[in-house]
């Protein structure tokens, strides 16, 4: 009984607790770029500007929700609630701290990796359901991106899982007790991140949305909560990378002194913060030389980490 | 290429330590240059007449026709607007008013906080419009220094003028 409650308690407690991030992330996202833009972002509706997040959300559910006479109806309603399902279905392997967790998945790390492949069905089927050419080549773009680069995201896992001789996320914390994997796996971590932002399409690789050329991209005909679903599950999207970061690379709850699942929040905020600083800094590439840089870069230094890394191990035995 | 997009995020990052460019308006006034062009006001001369002469220039200069008057005549014959009403919903405050004023009448003042919750409201009429005083141009009358005669003040009495020459004459 006790443990079913506990179940419970995890499931509903992560739930609530990564929705509210995502929530909040719209806040964090805006004061952040401020700072960075010597401005001072949302600072009036409450102390800090923070009931911002309500205002938005009071906004978004209440803004007329229209569904375009050419649209195909039923995939367009679906697209939206795709992206959402497939996120959250990821935070499941995730582990916050011991105790803390949906589930202990013994191929976690698989599991992240299809359900962020089956995440790209929403966007393209978003651009596809529209019937509107910019969401067309936004979906197309998403597609294209998204498979280039889910390759070598998948190659960079790789070394780690061969470090810690397991696919589940709460082995391989626990195999970084001694040392961090970002400091074995160094380029596998800065592939992984890369591929990451592009998982996300956050800039520098939001090409799929491209506000200068495809006026929004795939969600260019959606309004109201449906445009908010792409919008939330971007965000959610950026947290799952960066809590994915953590607990691959940075020892996820490990840490001194404080408990487990502050260490936890700690470090993820940071690669929140890191991913908002990305926006804020650095232009988006052009359509070629993004697919380029994966094919060409990218995927060759995930194969050169993960030979390295097999040739040491089998050295070391 | 690395060090490149390293040295933009680091540029970028420097900045969380820059002064904030904000003006924290309702709190913090922004400072408006005395030319601001802003809310528009009617003066008048030195001796607290209307300056605005009514003739029509600046309804004639607005590109948006927000002003409009009508011209009437004082027992001295002194041309004065009988209204002189300006529809700040349409008014773009460009200035060409101001520039076409012969009289100095009409003129841009530094202040825009001017908001209404009804658009009717925003039609100000000459007793809104009026202040007590030249504004930019303190010593400026115009009948003053205008040929023009009007009621106690006949031809030749203006200021740095000569008397009327009196062309049928051959006297010196």
């Amino acid at each position: 009984m006790s443990s079913t409650l506990i179940y419970l308690l995890n499931v509903f407690g992560v739930l609530i607790a990564v929705m509210s991030i995502a929530a909040g992330l719209i806040f964090l996202e805006r004061r952040l770029l401020a700072v960075w833009q010597d401005r001072y972002g949302p600072n009036r509706a409450g102390p800090f500007g923070l009931l911002q997040v309500v205002a938005d959300m009071i906004k978004i559910f209440t803004k007329e929700d229209w569904i375009p006479p050419f649209a195909d109806k039923p995939v367009f309603i679906l697209a939206p609630a795709i992206i959402i399902v497939t996120v959250l279905m990821s935070f499941t392997i995730i582990p916050f701290a011991p105790g803390i967790g949906v589930v202990n998945l013994n191929i976690g790390l698989l599991f992240f990796l299809g359900m962020s492949s089956l995440g790209v069905y929403s966007i393209v089927l978003a651009g596809w359901s529209s019937n509107n050419k910019y969401a067309l080549l936004g979906g197309l773009r998403a597609a294209a991106q998204m498979l280039s680069y889910e390759v070598f995201m998948g190659i960079s896992l790789m070394g780690i899982v061969m470090i810690s001789g397991s696919l589940n996320l709460r082995d391989i914390v626990n195999a970084q007790k001694s040392l961090w994997f970002v400091i074995p796996q160094f380029f596998g971590f800065i592939v992984f991140m890369i591929a990451g932002f592009a998982e996300t399409h956050r800039i520098p690789f939001d090409l799929p949305e491209a506000e200068s050329e495809l006026v929004a991209g795939y969600h260019s005909e959606y309004s109201g909560m449906k445009f908010g679903m792409f919008f939330v599950g971007e965000y959610l999207g950026i947290t799952l990378i960066s809590m994915l970061i953590v607990t691959l690379f940075f020892g996820g709850w490990l840490g001194p002194f404080l408990p487990p699942i502050i260490w936890f929040a700690i470090k993820t905020f940071f690669f929140i913060s890191f991913f908002i600083l990305l926006r804020a800094s650095l232009p988006r590439p052009r359509y070629d030389q993004l697919m380029a840089y994966g094919w060409k870069i990218m995927l060759p230094l995930a194969l050169v980490n993960l030979v390295i890394t097999g040739g040491v191990l089998l050295a070391v035995g | 290429m690395f060090t490149s997009v390293l040295r933009s995020i680091w540029q970028v990052l420097k900045h969380t330590f820059h002064r904030r460019e904000t003006i924290l308006y309702p709190e913090e006034k922004p400072y408006l240059p005395p030319r601001w062009r802003g809310r528009i006001i009617l003066s008048r001369d030195p001796d607290g007449e209307e300056r605005c002469v009514a003739c029509y220039l600046c309804a004639v200069a607005c590109p948006v026709d927000c002003i409009s008057l009508q011209a009437t005549e004082d027992e001295h014959g002194r041309r004065y607007p009988e209204f002189f009403r300006i529809n700040f919903s349409r008014c773009i405050f460009c200035g060409f008013c101001e520039e076409a004023c012969p009289t100095y009448a009409i003129q841009l003042t530094p202040d825009f906080e001017m908001c209404e919750y009804e658009r009717k409201n925003l039609v100000y009429e000459k007793e809104d419009l009026l202040i007590n005083g030249p504004g930019k141009y303190p010593g400026f009358n115009f009948y003053r220094v205008a040929g023009l005669a009007i009621g106690g003040k006949d031809k030749g009495e203006a200021e740095r003028e000569d008397p009327p020459v009196d062309v049928r004459s051959l006297l010196p």
